[in-house]
């Protein structure tokens, strides 16, 4: 029922913590595609070598705690309007 | 050499710690300085009971079986937790905002707080997790196998077996007595979650000194051991596609999904702000878990004797080192993964299995339900103790039917895709409105039995079951149905066949049945207030009209809640209202708030089920939604309403804007009039006074007499034509003129103004269309020729052509618009500004200098006056060039010549 027009452009403040949420709803999708990533690698006996393959795993997942550690300071959970889902 | 006695000593002493501590943190809430048991470190650790013994033991021995599989386990519940933004927020919103006491309940509140999909949920729940727990009890009895047979006397079966009766006995009795202190399962079990975070750091320890011992004790540091990696038997990277994203999305799944998990994420949640915390740190935890899984596994192959089992060589190889300190805190690390996970989820199941089977069917036996005599509270939480017995009895009997021999991880994985036959009613509940009861149950109901016939009972062993006939050509030889390729597709991992089968057939038929079918007023009024959480949530029931007696609620919430949180939120609410004494009104308010204080305590659906025996309001009518939608229109009228009149006040403003713009520039001009005025009397007054005197004093000749009295005869004469301009006004403006209407043609009458305008030859030139000028006239021809005059006399003075080579011209053109004559005077001038334009018609305007001007500025305003009093009107038409006036006929005063002769 939007009877009331949504604010069509927001203040800095406002628009930073949108594209926070933004980037913390595509963090796990960009986790995901790198993860899949090994799948590409050669398999069987001539295949990547295993203490590589731990490396790349290990690496992204510290990347990916990292990123959400530092997404997690700046996110904020007040102005939860029906906007939310959108800007 | 360890004594096994010692190691008995060791794990007592270390339950005995466990129980101190979480009578200490009980103490602690009770009187109030639990702020540090509330921090978001401490939730984080709870959510370490995802990692169990299966982790613990089983990740090294996944890992020595299929290399790096084993990191899916760990990879889904990262992925879903640095999300947390996408589902698990929303998630606990939810728990917090409808006060959700289990999974079963989420997903029978958000259809309709449906009793039937509680129970579906919770037969799920039960049935794949009570094989979860005996494998715990499973891993708990061969660690401890592992050092007996170490000592002098080696274990009998029937030993092993009395250690796991030993160990579920005593976590029973933990559980009892920490997990049912309270009945309101969303007040948090402090006592538990600090049993759990103690443990989690135990685990978490234990596993990390393993690791370091096998990389720098054994080994020779990270170089060293990856080397080592690179020459074992899992030197290479063979994973299977379909298995690495299928587990990964399982385990995924089943972290949100899993009871515990549900427990310890959203109902044990103090804070949601914990989730930011918990967003980077659970990864990070479950990272670290997984980091030693690979050394541990790769040195055990190489350093133990070949066939030693591969799930106990976080135990056996710093036993086969001789570190039996190290043995010791990795069996206590491995006990704390059992134990803290059989504890939170025999609660998890016990709530679900008390407030989903057994309080429901307490309440259909008894046809009054809660209001005649029984303590409710005392049978919930007595239901509630005799489910966590019976729960932990079931996963000993599996123990002992399963005979203790499967792998370990092979359990695990099939709990997994289990519990995630509850994903698609889950997220389809929190993101679409569009989904119902019907669809839910069926899409459970078919996921339930496509895992149970390809997954759960083949796992039992093949021969007891399924015959081996069963297996190759399906039941009654239907082919088709075979539980190892359905739909005769073959080839597929067995987990993966179940995963995509299930998952594809649940999720079909939910979205299908949903789309096909109706919601229930409840159901659509529950999935609105779930998928719209973060909106400012409609009050959930505020239009139920109940004549329910607030003494008989309070009488049944005194037996659910307590005598005194029940009086407490009477008391409460009653204060709100304005009343003195335990008893509010009973307004929807009131019962929407009891109903959900309730849902705390016994689950939704049953707290609705409870309350409506009394309210007796049981349907949501299609007249009380009505009457919410007939509020919300008014809401939406008066606003647009508010809309309307701001807009007529912004157009009232510019109006009066426009009128006050008017009145200051007619003050200006009334004081130029003022002083026009004085000037235009002034001037003759003094010329004939000079003129009279020198005719007093005499002294000259006729002819000089006769011209001064000429003088002073033409002053007076114009005077007096000034005098007679505003007192014609005057008259004009009263109403007092007398109308001598009379007929004529229009011609003459511009003729005759053309001519008594006394063009002079060299002024002027009038261009008529003398053809278009055959009009009657009705109406004071004398009047109207005044008017005509003056526009002329106007052109003729106030005409100045934009270039000195064009002569002045003057269009007279008479056009019939409507029903109404209209005769334009249009000349070639430089036509007036707007501001002019506006003030034109009004007395004492004059536009241009004064010394031009012969009269006073009064000839238009007479001329309006004079066409209104006609019934026309003249106006300034703008936009023709040069300055128009437009002089209005209306029908009565003109008519066509032709027809008037008809």
């Amino acid at each position: 029922m939007g009877q009331r027009p949504r604010p069509l452009f927001l203040a800095r403040g406002t628009y930073r913590q949108r594209r926070l949420r933004d980037a913390a709803r595509l963090l796990p999708l960009a986790g995901a595609l790198l993860w899949m990533i090994p799948l590409l690698w050669p398999r069987g006996p001539d295949g990547q070598l295993v203490s590589v393959a731990l490396l790349y795993i290990f690496g992204i997942w510290a990347g990916l705690i990292a990123l959400a550690f530092v997404l997690s300071r700046g996110l904020r959970d007040d102005d939860d309007a029906p906007a939310d889902e959108d800007d | 050499m360890l004594s096994f006695n010692l190691l008995i000593f060791v794990a007592l002493s270390y339950v005995a710690i466990l129980f101190i501590v979480a009578f200490a943190a009980e103490r602690r809430a009770a009187s109030g300085r639990d702020e540090w048991l509330r921090s978001p470190l401490i939730y984080t650790l709870s959510l370490s009971i995802y990692c169990t013994a299966w982790t613990f033991y089983g990740a090294v021995g996944y890992a020595a079986r299929s290399g790096l599989e084993y990191l899916t386990i760990y990879i889904g519940p990262s992925l879903v937790m640095v999300g947390w933004w996408w589902v698990v927020r929303k998630l606990v919103r939810i728990g917090r905002a409808q006060r959700i006491t289990s999974i079963a309940d989420l997903i029978s509140s958000r259809f309709g707080k449906s009793t039937m999909l509680g129970v579906i949920v919770t037969l799920i729940a039960v049935i794949g997790i009570t094989p979860y727990i005996a494998l715990q009890l499973q891993s708990i009895s061969q660690s401890f196998e592992v050092f007996a047979n170490r000592s002098d006397t080696p274990w009998q079966s029937g030993q092993l077996q009395a250690a796991a009766l030993w160990s579920a006995a005593g976590l029973a009795l933990f559980t009892i007595l920490f997990g049912t202190r309270n009945l309101d399962a969303n007040e948090r079990h402090h006592g538990i979650v600090i049993a759990i975070a103690v443990e989690a750091v135990v685990k978490l320890c234990a596993l990390v000194a393993v690791g370091v011992f096998v990389v720098w004790g054994i080994g020779d540091g990270w170089a060293d051991t990856l080397a080592r990696i690179d020459a074992s038997p899992i030197a290479r990277w063979e994973q299977s596609g379909g298995r690495w994203v299928g587990l990964i999305f399982l385990s995924a799944a089943a972290f949100l999904c899993l009871p515990r998990m549900f427990q310890v994420l959203v109902v044990e949640n103090a804070n949601e702000a914990h989730l930011a915390t918990a967003s980077w740190a659970f990864p990070l935890y479950l990272m670290v878990m997984s980091l030693f899984v690979v050394p541990i596994a790769v040195v055990g192959l190489d350093l133990l004797p070949a066939g030693s089992n591969p799930d106990l060589f976080v135990l056996t190889l710093p036993l086969s080192q001789g570190q039996d300190g190290l043995a010791v805190l990795s069996f206590l690390g491995g006990f704390s993964s059992a134990t803290s996970m059989v504890i939170v989820a025999t609660i998890a199941l016990a709530t679900m299995v008390s407030n989903h089977i057994v309080v429901p069917l307490w309440l259909w036996s008894r046809p009054m339900g809660a209001t005649v005599s029984g303590d409710v509270r005392q049978m919930v939480l007595l239901a509630r103790r005799l489910s966590i017995g019976g729960l932990l009895a079931l996963g000993y009997v599996y123990f002992r039917l399963s005979g203790g021999s499967s792998a370990l991880s092979a359990i695990g994985l099939i709990a997994f895709a289990g519990l995630a036959q509850i994903l698609p009613a889950m997220l389809g509940g929190l993101f679409w409105r569009g989904a119902t009861r019907t669809g839910a149950a069926a899409g459970l109901i078919a996921g339930f039995v496509v895992w149970l016939w390809t997954l759960f009972l083949p796992s039992f062993g093949l021969a007891e079951i399924f015959s081996p006939a069963m297996i190759t050509d399906g039941p009654f030889g239907l082919g088709w149905l075979r539980p190892r390729a359905l739909f005769g597709i073959e080839g597929l991992d067995p987990v993966l066949h179940t995963v995509l089968w299930s998952m594809a057939l649940n999720t079909g038929l939910f979205v299908i049945c949903s789309l096909l079918t109706f919601p229930t007023p409840l159901e659509r009024l529950q999935g609105a207030q779930f998928v719209n959480v973060f909106e400012h949530s409609i009050e959930a029931g505020r239009w139920r009209q109940s004549a329910a007696a607030a003494e008989d609620l309070l009488v049944m919430a005194q037996r659910i809640m307590g005598p005194v949180e029940a009086q407490a939120v009477f008391q409460t609410h009653a204060r709100a209202q304005g009343k003195a004494g335990y008893l509010p009104d009973v307004t929807p308010d009131f019962i929407d708030l009891l109903e959900r204080e309730l849902a705390g305590s016994v689950g939704a659906a049953t707290a609705h089920a409870m309350v409506n025996q009394i309210t007796e309001g049981a349907n949501v009518s299609v007249e009380d939604l009505i009457a919410v939608a007939d509020e919300a229109a008014q809401i939406m009228e008066y606003s647009n309403q508010l809309e309307a009149k701001s807009a007529e006040q912004d157009r009232t403003a510019r109006q009066l804007r426009e009128a006050n713009e008017k009145l200051t520039q007619l003050s200006v001009q009334k004081d130029a009039f003022l002083s026009q005025i004085s000037h235009e009397l002034r001037t003759p007054m003094t010329s004939i006074r000079a003129f009279s005197e020198i005719l007093r004093d005499g002294g000259m000749t006729g002819a000089e007499q006769q011209k001064y009295a000429g003088i002073i005869q033409d002053e007076a004469v114009r005077l007096t034509r000034l005098l007679d301009d505003l007192l014609d006004l005057s008259v004009l403006e009263n109403g007092q003129v007398v109308l001598n209407r009379q007929t004529g043609s229009l011609r003459d009458l511009i003729d005759r103004a053309v001519g008594a305008a006394g063009l002079p030859a060299t002024g002027i030139k009038v261009i008529r269309q003398r053809s278009d000028e055959a009009v009657v006239l009705h109406t004071d021809l004398d009047r109207l020729s005044q008017v005509f005059i003056n526009l002329i006399a106007n052109a003729q003075k106030y005409c100045v052509p934009p270039r000195p080579d064009v002569t002045a011209e003057l269009r007279i053109q008479v056009k019939r618009i409507g029903p109404a004559m209209v005769v334009d005077f249009i000349d070639n001038g430089r036509g007036l500004r707007p501001e002019q334009q506006q003030v034109i018609f009004e007395k004492f305007s004059r536009l241009s200098d004064h010394g031009k001007a012969g009269g006073a500025g009064l000839g238009l305003a007479i001329c309006r006056e004079i066409m209104a009093r006609l019934g026309g009107a003249v106006d300034y038409l703008p936009g023709q060039g040069g300055a128009a006036f437009r002089v209005t006929l209306p029908h009565l005063m003109a008519q066509d010549e032709a027809l008037v002769a008809e």
